[in-house]
């Protein structure tokens, strides 16, 4: 028996773990207001919000429920746009009626829950965060702009918004209805799920519910996400362990990597939208295999190395490239989970890049990815690590490209010289995404591309012609 | 004031077609269809379907009791696959069960047989094969042919759009359920009621009067709920009349984008001449549209295609000739536009090429062959009441068009990593239906005892915010609040006969209507009132809900007048009938009057190109637009800046892409990217056009739906503009959408491969059908 706080409502169903959230708000519950548009997390229209209690405070995240397992929800409090309706609109709600941000309204629940999202979260909301917070939302009708006119009238109302206790600011501004202050004792007292114990590893299952819609929800459900000894980014003398069960937000809210990273934000910003990185975790990342992770190009640049556990307790260490075998083949047996990945920390000659072109930039799977990571002594290149992805049927490190760099010094002709090699190191395919004759020049660009970002005066674009 | 569905919407109160409630005994249905474009069907095994717990009933063709046949112009298109598949994802049977759950296994356990048949995907190929859906058509003026050898400069070349997928984020479904008699309630989430009634009604083999059909509103239609609403109608109403049950049917996306069909691509050739002075003395296209297997709405769409041709310029000699042809993709359909910006891109490519090859700026050409009051179009209307010019004067004024070039420049000279370009976009799109006789719509007003009044229309509300117009329509022609007028769903019992919501004019016509029919309630609560008061009838007025005397306030009141006509037996309801005036067209001489007004605008786009990695964002798109006398301008606004981007997508990122076996790759929101809230334009201006509006538009406002999606086009040019400010012996091509491939691709030459180095770690790779989550 899964149980969790439906908006005001305890809800307690004896569905299959793997029944999608969406189905039993919309078909159990009769609260239409979430709607279906994709059943794959590109659209928004079933988002929701999902509320926990992390160290003793409720935080609330943006999920689209189409991909959320019920099993994933236990003990949670799932918000939908019916529970953030009272009588009298929000100051969310009215601003989207006051903006024209509705036409067909089909998707306009998720663009209100996302938007409430935002003024919930322990940061001051600002154009920028509004904006971002709906960047999972597709809106077919208005060209987004309405929407955004809404946003920054959000943004207006927030202003003095207190981020030590969000929920009870947003109360008393009439932002949430009144009971949302009794939610977080309400989940204190909902018991425990007891340990599953399945066969099916779940973390986010933002790839699990897009490749396999038609059997989770009968699938024998391990989920992974809410395990502590999978959670959280520590560091550990001059390295770096990410939990696998982190998700890519979890990551972009890291003390720790936000100070090693200046250009984390804007690269992990890349990936996926606000609910999928809210729910995707970096295991699952991993484990799906996909040969254009992104997560995985960029820990493969870092040099990661996976710590890989079997029920037993014993564990073993693997680098990150020798895990990928094949076309979405793993170094994995059935019964290990990706307990962390750690890879070094960047000192202060060392560059990080990544470098994503799809075709749409945000919200989209990469035509190729690529990230890199050099050390220099000077003016020499004493280390590199390249990956790529969407270019072979693996995520490739890149080692005779960097082998051409190391030891070289750092000039338009190292690069020059190396670039050729890459193009021997890959073999990609013609598909959606591109034509192999594209994905090599992208390659060949996004690789020069890292140069031009950390050295804009050494590799100046006239260089490449 | 808040007027409509708002509130509705931001609560999540609005309901669509899966939101309404299920009766008990509810069923679902399935469309089922076999992995392949073009084959003859040998047998197709449901036994093993069939025998799955749940599973009610499999139909198969055999099993239609009326005709296998949805075609709405040409009948051509079977609902169900009985001896040959035309298209991948054309259905061939239907499975109905207890759960969609049930229904999805037990759709995988169908066995299809079958010998595979030639695959054409390219409408090149199909019209040399003579696979046509209708002959050809030829718009002429002038004579071309003579005409060339006056032109100081000519030039020909290719032009290609590919598709566009509609992507209503509310998929195709319907809710057949039974009433007595033999009759069928259908809820439907359709563009177009009376199509799918008629349409229901023949596959039936029932007359339409047993068929009601329902529409509260639309998740989004586009188009693509205009005639494809109705196979997914017509198969819950085939399973609910087979199984005497309640039948549900709501597509799961990957079925939707693959079952139906989109926007047509066009390959079209063009050629272009003219004077010494840029004055565009000849224009030949030859359009090849690509309309899928069966015809749909594809003759009409040609039709509008070569409509607009030549956008919004004169040409003294034309020959236009568009060719429908019969591929194996799914049957395409009517898309915002419809036809008209597959016309409109090929003459601006044309005026591209010309203007690149003279070596001058292309609005230059533009600006100098713009229309004039009394210019003819090709198909012989005459143009009036044109605002082409002042559009774009307009344009200029508001926005400095030079200075805007110079800044692009400026820009282009300080920047080594981008690059920047401009394109001017003029529009000019014909309002009606070009098929005459479907100008024509019916509102029915009801005025209740209580004053509070219901209308009902042919509108569909898709969020166009046709309602919200027809409220100030009926609350401004009584004289009351808007909150006394509630816009009932669109129903064939309570208005028959409609035409679909479709080609901008669903306010216009409905609106019409609607104002008829509120006049005649109007007249007699003014003659009932006379009467009470004493007075002359021509004296009294309604003004906020009092009724006036010669200009002067009783204390008759709207509420107490209502309810004394009631019991006076005045007759407080009205139909009326509104057929759009003036327009003809003969199709045996492809001339007319065939549109009752034109909708003008001029848009200057901005794109700047990130030279090293190809990919582009678009810095601002300012335009001036055509509304006439708005009816309401936050709705108006709204469609044009949805409509815009609507058409960026299509000239920048939306791809579709079919492989050589016909089977659809772009087959997933995952795929197939539509326009982010990053992705739109940063700076987006609007200005309207002072003009009084034209009579025939409802209350002197224009129709406003289409004409901004081909704003849009302006997007290829700026784009192209500024590959070729970074590389200017870039091929010039026209085929949309400029994708950030097309756009590295022209950038640059293939990169050097090492002859030595690591061999390459094997050949397959990532696939479309298994597609990982960056």
């Amino acid at each position: 028996m899964i149980r969790f706080l439906l908006d005001d409502r305890l809800v307690e169903t004896a569905r299959p773990a793997g029944t999608v959230v969406l189905d039993v708000i919309r078909y159990d519950e009769a609260r239409t207001g979430t709607k279906i548009g994709c059943r794959e997390g590109d659209c928004g229209a079933c988002t929701v919000l999902v509320g926990e209690l992390r160290e003793g405070r409720l935080e609330y995240r943006s999920m689209t429920s189409c991909l959320l397992a019920l099993a994933s929800v236990h003990g949670k409090h799932v918000v939908t746009v019916e529970g953030l309706t009272m009588p009298g609109l929000s100051p969310v709600q009215r601003a989207m009626v006051d903006a024209h941000g509705t036409q067909c309204g089909f998707c306009t629940p998720g663009f209100v829950v996302s938007l409430t999202g935002c003024c919930l979260s322990r940061e001051p909301v600002t154009a920028t965060s509004a904006v971002r917070a709906i960047d999972g939302n597709i809106c077919r009708c208005t060209g987004y702009h309405s929407i955004v006119r809404a946003a920054h009238q959000v943004v207006e109302r927030l202003a003095r918004k207190d981020i030590a206790d969000p929920v009870a600011w947003s109360v008393a501004h009439g932002l949430l209805p009144d009971w949302f202050l009794g939610v977080a004792d309400r989940l204190r007292a909902i018991a425990p799920a007891p340990s599953a114990s399945g066969t099916t590893d779940l973390g986010g299952g933002t790839d699990l519910y897009v490749q396999r819609h038609d059997t989770m929800t009968h699938a024998d459900l391990r989920p992974r996400a809410d395990d502590p000894a999978l959670r959280g980014i520590r560091q550990e003398g001059d390295e770096c362990v990410v939990g696998g069960a982190c998700v890519v937000t979890d990551l972009l809210e890291s003390p720790i990597l936000r100070a090693h990273f200046p250009r984390l934000e804007p690269h992990l910003l890349l990936v996926s939208s606000t609910p999928i990185r809210n729910m995707g975790t970096v295991a699952g990342n991993f484990v799906n295999a996909s040969p254009i992770g992104d997560l995985t190009a960029i820990f493969l640049a870092l040099g990661g190395v996976l710590t890989l556990r079997d029920p037993s307790g014993a564990g073993r260490t693997l680098p990150l490239e020798r895990f990928f075998t094949g076309y979405r083949q793993l170094a994995r047996r059935a019964d290990e989970v990706v307990e962390s990945v750690r890879f070094p920390l960047p000192g202060p000659q060392t560059h990080f890049g990544f470098e994503k072109v799809s075709k749409r930039t945000y919200l989209d799977i990469a035509s190729v990815n690529t990230a890199a990571r050099i050390e220099l002594d000077g003016d020499r290149i004493v280390a590199a690590r390249l990956s790529a992805g969407g270019v072979a049927p693996v995520p490739l490190l890149l080692g005779a490209t960097a082998s051409a760099l190391i030891g070289r010094p750092l000039s338009p002709a190292t690069l020059r010289d190396a670039l050729p090699i890459a193009q021997r190191e890959i073999a990609p395919i013609s598909d959606a995404r591109g034509s192999s004759e594209y994905k090599r020049l992208l390659l060949q660009q996004l690789l020069r591309a890292h140069f031009l970002t950390w050295f804009p005066e050494r590799f100046a674009p006239e260089s490449f012609a | 004031m808040t007027l409509g569905d708002p509130i509705g919407h931001v609560t999540g109160a609005s309901l669509y077609l899966d939101d309404l409630r299920p009766l008990a005994g509810t069923l679902h249905a399935l469309a089922c269809d076999a992995p392949t474009a073009h084959a003859r069907l040998r047998r197709v095994e449901v036994a093993s379907a069939a025998a799955l717990p749940g599973v009610v009933r499999v139909i198969l063709a055999a099993d239609i009791p009326g005709e296998n046949q949805i075609g709405g112009i040409v009948p051509d298109e079977p609902l169900l696959a009985s001896d040959v598949i035309h298209f991948w994802g054309m259905p061939v049977a239907i499975v109905v069960a207890e759960s969609e759950e049930i229904a999805r296994a037990a759709r995988a356990l169908i066995v299809y047989e079958y010998d595979e048949l030639e695959v054409i995907t390219d409408p090149r190929v199909a019209r040399e094969r003579g696979e046509l859906i209708v002959p050809p058509r030829t718009f002429r003026i002038g004579d071309v042919d003579a005409a060339w050898a006056q032109c100081r400069h000519v030039f020909e070349g290719r032009a290609d759009t590919n598709g566009q997928e509609h992507l209503y984020i509310e998929t195709q479904g319907a809710y057949a359920v039974p009433t007595e008699q033999g009759g069928l309630r259908v809820s439907s989430s359709t563009q177009g009621p009376t199509a799918v009634q008629r349409t229901i009604a023949r596959v039936l083999g029932v007359p339409m009067h047993r068929i009601e059909v329902d529409v509260t509103r639309l998740g989004g239609g586009f188009g693509g709920k205009e005639d494809q609403a109705s196979a997914w109608a017509a198969i819950a109403a085939l399973a609910s009349h087979l199984t005497g049950r309640p039948v549900k049917l709501s597509l799961h996306r990957m079925d939707d984008m693959r079952m139906t069909g989109k926007r047509h691509p066009y390959s079209s050739d063009f050629r272009i001449g003219l004077s010494e002075d840029l004055r565009i003395l000849a224009y030949e296209a030859v359009f090849h549209q690509n309309a899928g297997a069966a015809a749909d709405l594809s003759p009409a769409v040609l039709e509008r295609t070569l409509f607009h041709a030549t956008n919004s310029y004169f040409v003294p000699n034309v020959r236009a000739t568009a060719w429908s042809c019969r591929t194996h993709l799914p049957p395409n359909t009517a898309f915002r536009g419809f036809g008209g910006p597959q016309g409109m891109f090929v003459i601006e490519s044309a005026i591209a090429l010309a203007a690149a090859r003279l070596g001058v700026p292309a609005r230059a050409i533009q600006e100098r062959n713009l229309l004039a009051e009394g210019d003819t179009f090709p198909y012989g209307q005459v143009a009036t009441r044109v605002h082409a010019r002042a559009t774009w004067q307009h344009a200029d004024r508001a926005f400095d068009l030079a200075r805007m070039e110079q800044e692009v420049a400026a820009f282009n000279a300080g920047s080594r990593t981008h690059v920047r370009g401009m394109a001017l976009m003029p529009i000019c799109f014909g309002i009606s239906f070009t098929n005459t006789p479907m100008n024509q719509a019916r509102a029915l007003v009801h005025v209740y005892q209580d004053g509070s009044v219901g209308v009902s229309t042919g509108a569909v509300e898709m969020g166009q915010g046709v309602n919200r117009k027809l409220v100030q329509i009926a609350a401004s022609a009584f004289s009351i609040a808007p909150e006394r007028v509630r816009i009932e769903t669109t129903n064939t019992t309570r208005v028959a006969n409609t035409s679909p919501s479709a080609a901008s004019a669903t306010a216009d016509l409905n609106g019409k209507a609607l104002e008829l029919a509120c006049d005649a309630v109007r007249l007699r609560l003014r003659e009932k009132a006379a009467r009470m008061l004493g007075a002359d009838w021509q004296q009294v007025s309604l003004v906020d809900e009092v009724v006036h005397v010669g200009g002067v306030p009783t204390d008759l009141g709207w509420k107490a007048l209502v309810h004394a006509a009631q019991w006076d037996r005045v007759n407080l309801s009205e139909s009326a009938h509104y057929a759009t005036p003036e327009i003809h067209f003969d199709k045996a001489t492809e001339k007319g009057h065939p549109f009752a007004y034109h909708v003008y605008g001029t848009a200057a786009v901005v794109a700047t190109v990130d030279r090293v990695r190809g990919t582009y964002v678009l810095d601002s798109v300012r335009l001036v637009h055509d509304f006439g006398q708005t009816l309401d301008a936050a709705v108006d606004l709204g469609q044009v800046e949805g409509g815009l981007v609507q058409g960026l997508g299509w000239m920048t990122l939306e791809e579709v892409v079919y492989d050589e076996r016909g089977r659809l790759r772009s087959n997933a929101l995952s795929t197939y990217k539509v326009p982010d809230v990053h992705s739109v334009p940063r700076e987006l201006v609007v200005e309207a056009l002072a003009t009084d509006g034209h009579p025939l538009a409802i209350r002197r406002g224009k129709a406003v739906g289409e004409p901004p999606l081909m704003y849009g086009i302006g997007a290829y040019f700026a784009i192209q503009n500024a590959v070729r400010a970074a590389r200017p012996d870039a091929v010039l091509v026209f085929d949309a959408p400029f994708t950030p491939e097309k756009v590295l691709m022209a950038l640059y030459d293939a990169p050097e491969v090492s002859p030595v180095g690591d061999a390459p770690r094997g050949s397959s790779g990532t696939s479309a059908s298994a597609v990982p989550r960056g």
